[in-house]
């Protein structure tokens, strides 16, 4: 029988118990729409902590003070205070590094004669800027001089900005942090939440030496942040660093580092390798489902092998072959699971959309694993459909015939 | 005339459990090219197990049976099919109509299953052999909106439409009324007529008088086997 016919045999029997055909393919439809679904929050998931990590600068490498083992216990990364401004001023060398500054961040209380504000600042210095790849929006960025003399000065987010200078340009303004007086100098350009929701706006610059000698607290600096030109050269650079800081620390070869190094392209790695790991996790769970779904199918296809056993009997009869009868059930099985493929995918795209649009939800919906689950969908109809299939075409004609 | 049908020393044996039914015992017998020939005998007396056995619907226990000097009893299932579909048209009893199928899908199902057909001569062929029983007018009806008489000449017009050479019709009249039967049964006397074979079981003496040739059959053997007809 000609393929055509066979599909149009089998939609029209298909339509003949809509409720039951309906019946049938849900566990596919819910299946394949959990598929799609999971996969889209897994994708979106992993764009945004890739955007999120690309947010933070280009090609950066970032070292820390490494763990203090205090009685065989560790503190955790940071907890040593083995970084300085000399280091960061090493690393300035290195030639593959187009920019270096050390961070030192502290938390405190903005006072203007409009109001407060809780919020934190960061000792930089002005290649900062370069590293996050920020900018300023309204007055300047503090100079190199500014860090030398640690001057009063300050750069602040547009959120302070707005708050605590509402309608003004605060550039030129005093403030004091704490007790300590300030002149605002400039405004960085907004730069909105990042993917925690967390606003960026919020943020006070000070040269790091004006954090580090006038605000009595931050002694010593807790990071130090560098940019390498190209990301091709992130590993040679950070190799360098290594092995100046090495040097410089005094570390000979048996020892561990007092320090660690991270790069942008390590972070990426990893959160990625977590986000791909959550997405397999999450489809398999819903292929299982779409397994089921196949079970289903096969279940109705049996009951339907029987109803029509006489129906079969008559083909036979005038002359259908064995491989007719296959194909004609077989059709009828995929065709089954490929519109519950296809009504769950709408069924998804409806559910990724709401999510999207109600929740805020990062979603990412691509045609592969659309077309992954459909082609999937008909395979568990050929797979599941096969075994009554066959069992329609291995009928005896004579006792089909008879069968009521 | 040339041979179309022989049977030697054919055989069928049901085994239900430990009894054995001997449905066939040592048949003999042959058919020629057009002719008419009616099997009558009790119940039980082997008549369908003989007609499925001629219609390739199943295979003897033991014996030979040619078929257009083509030997079937060693045909696989495919070849049945085959033979079944191009060479044999079987009409039923019960009619054996596919439901909620319209009489033009029905009569077109033997030619879908035949690969020397074109697909898009199948309606205009299945519209001739269903006007050639006198239902042109009812093409589109579904079985259950047909009669009795009218459901059979479907099943008819399907048995003619790949033009195989023999009909089989395991009493075809025995769920009609008797003016219903006259009319299938003139239906096959012009089917004759036009030089198909045809052979057909009966209870009934009337209708084996359409025949050319009545068999008898008791348990399983061939009791007689004589010309007949006044028609
Ligand atoms: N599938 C079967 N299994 C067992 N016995 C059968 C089967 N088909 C027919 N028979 C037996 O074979 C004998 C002949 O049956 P059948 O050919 O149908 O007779 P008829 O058509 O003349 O009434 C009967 O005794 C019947 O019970
Ligand atoms: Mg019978």
């Amino acid at each position: 029988m000609r393929f055509s016919q066979l599909f149009k045999s089998a939609v029209k029997s298909i339509l003949r118990n809509r409720v039951r055909s309906f019946l049938t393919t849900l566990g596919i439809i819910i299946g394949v729409a959990s598929v799609i679904v999971m996969v889209s929050i897994g994708k979106g998931a992993q764009n945004d902590i890739q955007n999120q990590i690309k947010s933070m600068g280009t090609n950066i490498i970032m070292i820390m003070p490494g763990s203090q083992n205090t009685r065989g216990s560790s503190m955790g990364a940071g907890s040593r205070q083995s970084l300085t401004l000399k280091d960061a001023e090493l690393i300035q060398q290195v030639e593959t590094v187009i920019a270096v500054s050390p961070v030192t961040r502290m938390s405190g209380q903005l006072v203007s004669g409009n109001g407060n504000w809780q919020t934190s600042m960061y000792g930089v210095t002005p290649e900062y800027l370069i590293i996050r790849e920020w900018s300023v929006e309204t007055g300047e960025m503090f100079t190199q001089k500014d860090v030398q003399g640690s001057s009063k000065v300050i750069v602040i987010g547009k959120t302070i900005a707005e708050e605590l200078f509402p309608g003004q340009d605060p550039v030129g303004k005093s403030i004091r942090f704490g007790k300590v007086p300030l002149k605002i100098v400039g405004v960085l350009a907004a730069k909105g939440q990042n993917a925690m929701g967390q606003d960026q706006d919020d943020i006070v610059l000070a040269p790091v030496k004006t954090v580090l000698n006038r605000m009595n607290r931050v002694r010593h600096i807790q990071q130090i942040m560098a940019s390498a030109s190209t990301m091709n050269d992130i590993t040679k650079a950070s190799e360098e660093i290594e092995c100046m800081l090495r040097n410089s620390h005094g570390i000979t070869a048996d020892d561990d580092n007092d320090f660690q190094i991270r790069t942008q392209s390590d972070i990426m790695t990893r959160a990625t390798e977590t986000a791909r790991t959550m997405t397999l996790l999450l489809s398999a769970i819903a292929g299982v489902s779409l397994l089921v779904g196949g079970i289903g199918i096969m279940n109705i296809m049996l009951v339907s092998v029987t109803e029509r056993t006489r129906e079969i009997g008559i083909r036979m009869a005038i002359g259908a072959r064995e491989s007719d009868i296959l194909m004609q059930f077989l059709i009828e099985a995929v065709v089954l699971s490929s519109m519950g493929g296809i009504i769950g995918v709408g069924i998804s795209m409806g559910i990724v959309w709401a999510m999207t649009a109600l929740f805020g939800l990062k979603t990412s919906v691509d045609l592969l694993t659309i077309g992954l689950a459909l082609l999937f969908s008909a395979v568990v109809g050929i797979f599941f459909g096969f075994y009554p299939a066959g069992k329609a075409a291995r009928l005896n004609p004579i006792e089909a015939l008879r069968y009521e | 005339m040339a041979l179309l049908i022989s049977l030697e020393h054919l055989s069928k044996t049901y085994k239900m459990g430990d009894i054995e039914v001997h449905a066939l015992q040592s048949v003999d017998l042959t058919v020629e090219k057009g002719e008419f020939v009616a099997i009558m005998g009790m119940s039980g007396s082997g008549k369908s197990t003989l007609m499925n056995i001629i219609g390739c619907l199943d295979l003897p226990s033991s014996g030979s049976y040619n078929f257009l000097s083509r030997r079937v009893d060693t045909c696989t299932r495919k070849e049945l099919a085959e033979l079944r579909n191009s060479q044999i048209g079987f009409v039923f009893q019960n009619f054996s109509l596919l439901s909620r199928t319209t009489a033009l899908e029905n009569v077109e199902l033997p030619m879908l299953y035949n690969r020397d057909k074109k697909a898009g001569s199948l309606p205009a062929l299945a519209k001739a052999a269903l006007e050639k029983v006198g239902l042109g007018e009812r093409m589109h009806h579904l079985p259950n909106q047909l009669s009795g008489g009218q459901q059979q000449r479907v099943a008819i017009a399907r048995a003619l439409v790949n033009d195989p050479p023999l009909i089989l019709a395991d009493e075809p009249t025995g769920a009609l009324d008797t003016r219903t039967s006259e009319e299938v049964m003139e239906l096959f006397t012009s089917l004759h007529k036009s030089g198909k074979t045809i052979i057909l079981v009966t209870h009934e003496m009337e209708i084996a008088q359409y025949a050319r040739r009545l068999i008898t059959m008791r348990d399983g053997c061939i009791l007689s086997d004589e010309p007949v007809g006044k028609k």
